[in-house]
């Protein structure tokens, strides 16, 4: 369906545009770009509306933990559908409020630091596959500009709680900051493992070399570094229990306090993009991506073969999703000391024993992952 | 050996588990919230809302300014005035109720000899100007006439209690 909507578009919308717009000598280049530009359409606008909608299921599933409901009451065209229409609500609400920029605000950094924390989140989806065929960017390095990205990201918190020039905003970003440093590294060597594994940076041939069945997935000779890869990944993106960042009972609200209305949404949506990511992340490296959970299952592969790989792509992704807000209605917030002892002297030196396993299994062989 | 177990307890997360499977567990149970406008909770007969005096049953009012409310209200929310009335019984001239400066406590009505000035269970009741949330005397009895069969039938309820 979404191939068929992307060449009438292409046939019938870009084909003649290009051909009677522009010149000659550039038509080829130009509807490569116009193509381009509606894959990325195609990427970034579902990516903003999960964004949307999942701080509306955030309010939904920790109210139910905690025994409420979450919002209900803003509908759509005066039906309240357990309050669908509250996401919309809020972004109109903070697209009118008036960004105020402090006094002694560095007003440069200020403006830049929102769109530095989320333009690496987005930009990450180009090598994201969804699916065989379907992947922006199809490189070899996928793996390692998601991880360049993913670090990117930390300059724009750094860089807001500098400009801020506010004590709340700098303590927040220098927590951040050696947060970040502690768990990029325990992040990276459960990458490394993924990619020992696998024998490729190419995030589809790393799916690829997980086909077979579930018990293929890298989930299960990689158990400690996923576990690892996630936990640092809620890490990463500041989410509780790792949220000292923002830590509203002790620093307000950290590196943003200093932000109001669309500056302070673009952080917001920063935050939550950069969780889709790592949950599409942990789904792509550790959960054979699109591959169906029932493969290798005689009966159930041919009934489920109809369903689209990307189905099970989104399906995966969800779920990691769950486990954030799952994690943040349950865990208090991590001791700053308690978080640096995990980052460095937990999890590092399981991610370095592990490598080393992983390695053997590769270099031995082993069945049913590496035969 | 206590130290090993501590230390395979946090390498599984063990503790941690336990936690999720609490918060799972809560994830399906049945949600206390009650969305105001159309449930409520259930009231006392003792609840303390918007004030009230009252009348006598032949409409003569109860009120013979004994300035006990005045004296006992902690937040000095009560002001009264009073004089003697043509057949010679002491009535009050102004009673007035800052609702803005009132905190609910009851004492006015603990200490009212002749149950005149009561508080009723009313909650939803709002001022849109300033000055709206100074009750006057006039209002006040206004407020008793109008409910005062709910509030005879609280006093009733709580009759035996006292």
């Amino acid at each position: 369906m979404l191939e068929t909507l992307y060449h009438l578009i292409s046939q019938y919308i870009l084909l003649p545009l290009t051909l009677f717009v522009i010149p000659v000598d550039y038509q080829i280049e130009a509807m490569i770009f116009l193509q381009t530009t509606i894959k990325i359409f195609a990427i970034i606008i579902p990516v903003l509306i999960t964004v949307a909608y999942f701080t509306y299921a955030e309010r939904k599933v920790i109210g139910f933990i905690q025994g409420r409901i979450g919002p209900n009451r803003v509908g759509l065209f005066g039906f309240r559908l357990w309050g669908l229409g509250q996401p919309i609500a809020d972004a109109v609400k903070l697209i009118v409020k008036e960004i105020v920029i402090p006094l002694n605000a560095n007003r440069t950094l200020f403006v830049i630091a929102p769109i530095l924390s989320l333009a690496p989140a987005l930009a990450a989806w180009a090598v994201i596959p969804f699916d065989d065929t379907k992947v922006l960017a199809d490189i070899n390095a996928g793996l390692l500009y998601v991880l360049a990205l993913t670090s990117l990201a930390v300059y724009g918190v750094i860089i807001a709680g500098w400009a801020s020039n506010s004590k709340y905003a700098f303590l927040g970003a220098m927590r951040s900051a050696a947060q970040i440093v502690a768990y990029e590294i325990a992040m990276g060597f459960a990458l490394v493992g993924v990619l020992i594994a696998a024998g490729s940076l190419n995030l589809g041939e790393i799916v690829n070399a997980q086909a077979g069945s579930v018990v293929h997935w890298f989930w299960l000779p990689l158990l400690p570094l996923f576990v690892i890869y996630f936990i640092s990944g809620v890490a990463e993106t500041n989410r509780a229990p790792f949220d000292v960042a923002e830590g509203e009972s002790e620093i307000v609200a950290g590196f943003h306090v200093e932000y109001s209305g669309m500056a302070f949404s673009v952080f917001f949506m920063a935050e939550y993009a950069n969780m889709i990511l790592i949950a599409v992340l942990s789904a792509l490296l550790f959960f054979g991506g699109w591959l169906s959970p029932f493969q290798g299952i005689i009966y159930l592969e041919d009934f489920f073969s109809w369903v689209p790989g990307m189905f099970w792509l989104l399906a995966k992704t969800s779920i990691f999703m769950f486990l954030f807000l799952w994690f943040r209605a349950t865990f208090p917030r991590y001791r700053y000391d308690q978080i640096m002892r995990l980052g460095w002297k937990v999890f590092i030196p399981i991610t370095i024993v592990w490598l080393v396993i992983v390695s053997a299994l590769v270099v031995t062989n082993i069945p049913p992952w590496f035969s | 050996m206590n130290k090993i177990k501590h230390y395979l307890n946090s390498l599984f997360l063990l503790e941690l588990m336990r936690g999720l499977y609490l918060t799972g567990s809560h994830l399906f149970k049945r949600k206390i919230t009650v969305q105001y406008p159309e449930e409520k909770t259930p009231q006392s007969h003792r609840f303390r809302g918007l004030h009230a005096l009252r009348r006598y049953p032949n409409g003569e009012e109860r009120c013979i300014a004994c300035k006990l409310c005045e004296a006992v209200c902690p937040a000095n929310a009560i002001t009264i005035a009073s004089e003697a009335r043509e057949d010679g019984s002491r009535r009050t001239t102004q009673y007035d109720i800052d609702l803005t400066k009132c905190i609910f406590c009851g004492f006015c009505e603990e200490s009212c000899p002749v149950d005149s000035i009561v508080e009723t269970r009313i909650f939803e009741y709002h001022g849109e100007k300033r000055g709206d949330l100074l009750l006057t005397k006039s209002q006040l009895l206004e407020i008793g006439d109008k409910f005062e069969k709910d509030i005879a039938a609280d006093r009733h309820e709580d009759a035996k209690f006292r």
